[in-house]
């Protein structure tokens, strides 16, 4: 009950700064498994791809979020797990431990997720160079669609450093989605599917 | 039928206006209906019909929108209508600052913009304030924002960042709080009819731009600066502007002016307010979009919210000093 007031007010609040306009140019909405891949500019894109999407969507598709900052206080934690039910990862790199672990399970349960390959926030006109991340659970989930997703004007709601955000409308857009080539080398597929999230820009 | 409405409490009154106004609407709104089961033949002859029809719509589907939120405004009484007209400038500013880019360090300088001066210029409107509510903006703000600004410790484009700034608070904010102070100028023998005053003033500006545009597409002139509008020329500009003034004429009775008054309290209003219109489609222009909006390209088909209050913004601080000016309140 608390979750869902909440997730109504994140929901209201997101809306009433940026509109938060989803635009379906290259597929549907569509309750496929499915990974949603953008770039990332502010802590506010998960929530503004969250918000953009029809709430059917919302309730299979998870987020993921770093473990040792939204696991820190008990808000945090709640919030994102029974709010966003989002999946948690280890930035650090232990020898034992695979970094992907949650996120197969996740896929594995037939969930969809939110990613963002850049890795960490970038503040340039571009988008980084993605991460390996994709490719290797593109590879080891053939049939999960992959839709690059291209998040408008987020920076500008709150820049790096900011805590009050400031109301600016932003649009996301959900592209064409792209396949992994059998025999597909990593870097290959990954610049491809960097180009078809910086495609939707000018769309 | 004169007598009858002359005997009812303004209340009344009132409730009457609104219900003729719902009443238009719906006719108006049977009529496109009833046009568009119609069928047109291909080629752009039909598909400038369609066009058409679907901007009467879209007119349509705003002016209910407007007419709900005025009538849901004067139910409830001034404070809610006051606010109504807050969020109003909220989504107003929003779409201009999102046509207008801004930098990293312009940060601050918006969320002042949005929650300290919006709020307080609303608050300002309230409590009847009349004097400082006039000039907080033009005055202290205007110093205010800058220096803000200079703080942020960026100098590049400094004096274009902060007047478009300036400029859109001037107009989203400062324009638009003059409607619901209208609803609070204390007219002598004039208790609780001031939302007339309100509806007189949309209702002459948005006729002066109906008739104005259709004006434009039967005269087929010239236009009078076609880099900024391809439809505004100075005979059907004239014409639109007849035809509000002599609304306004019309519309005297339920207003505290005297014909005569009415008459030129609209003209002073439907100046202002055509003239906005066409100072923001030069604001369009320059940023190259068609209507306002998330991209300022008509994703979902209809135009943004500043398309339809813009002339709203200029005309009310105007109609609004002149009135207050005139009869000295």
């Amino acid at each position: 009950m608390r979750a869902k007031l909440m997730g109504l007010f994140l929901l209201g609040l997101i809306r009433v700064l940026t509109g938060s306009q989803a635009r379906w140019t290259g597929c549907p909405p569509k309750a496929e498994q499915r990974i949603y891949f953008a770039n990332h500019q502010s802590h506010a894109d998960l929530v503004l791809i969250w918000a953009a999407l029809p709430r059917d969507l919302r309730a299979l598709t998870r987020p993921i979020a770093a473990r040792d900052y939204w696991t820190k206080t008990r808000f945090r934690q709640w919030i994102t797990t029974a709010v966003f039910n989002a999946i948690y990862v280890s930035r650090e790199r232990s020898a034992n431990e695979d970094p992907l672990e949650p996120l197969l399970d996740a896929l594995a349960h037939g969930d969809s997720i939110i990613l963002f390959p850049e890795g960490t926030r970038g503040n340039a006109e571009e988008p980084q160079p993605f991460k390996a991340g994709l490719y290797n659970l593109a590879l080891r989930f053939p049939q999960v669609v992959l839709v690059p997703t291209w998040i408008n004007n987020v920076q500008r709601v709150m820049p790096k450093g900011e805590v009050v955000p400031v109301p600016v409308l932003c649009s996301v857009t959900f592209g064409t989605p792209v396949q992994l080539h059998p025999g597909e080398e990593r870097r290959v597929f990954l610049d491809r599917a960097r180009a078809a999230v910086i495609a939707l820009r000018d769309l | 039928m004169n007598q009858y409405l002359k005997n009812m409490s303004a209340t009344q009154q009132v409730g009457a206006m609104f219900l003729i106004v719902f009443g238009c609407l719906a006719l108006a709104g049977i009529v496109v209906f009833l046009l568009s089961t119609r069928e047109y033949p291909e080629g752009p002859a039909g598909d400038a019909k369609r066009q058409l029809l679907a901007r009467a719509d879209g007119v349509l589907r705003s002016s209910w929108v407007m007419v709900i939120v005025f009538w849901i405004g004067w139910l409830s009484g001034d404070t809610v209508a006051t606010v109504l007209f807050g969020l109003v400038s909220f989504f107003a500013l929003r779409e201009f600052l999102t046509l207008s880019p801004t930098r990293r360090s312009d940060h601050r300088s918006l969320v002042l913009a949005f929650f300290v001066i919006l709020p307080l210029q609303y608050l300002l409107v309230g409590t009847e304030h009349f004097d400082l509510f006039t000039v907080f903006i033009p005055v202290y703000v205007f110093l205010a924002i800058p220096v803000v600004s200079a703080l942020a410790n960026d100098p590049q484009r400094f004096l274009e960042r902060n007047a478009k700034l300036q400029w859109g608070i001037m107009v989203c904010i400062y324009g638009m709080s003059h409607v619901p102070a209208l609803l609070l100028l204390d007219f002598p023998k004039y208790h609780n009819k001031n939302a007339f005053l309100v509806i007189f003033l949309v209702l002459v500006v948005q006729v002066c731009m109906v008739v104005q545009f259709f004006a434009a597409r039967w005269l087929q002139r010239a236009p009078a600066a076609p880099a900024i509008s391809s439809s505004f020329n100075w005979p059907s500009w004239w014409i639109g502007v007849a035809a509000g003034s002599l609304l306004g004429a019309l519309l005297a009775g339920v207003t505290p002016f005297s014909p005569a008054q009415a008459f030129a309290m609209a003209g002073v209003a439907c100046v202002a307010g055509s003239l906005g219109h066409l100072v923001m489609k030069a604001i369009k222009r320059d940023r190259g979009i068609p209507i306002w909006g998330a991209d300022g390209s008509g994703v979902t088909g209809t135009g943004g919210l500043m398309d339809r209050v813009d002339a709203l913004c200029f005309a009310a601080p105007v109609f609004f000093h002149s009135v207050r000016w005139y009869f000295q309140l």
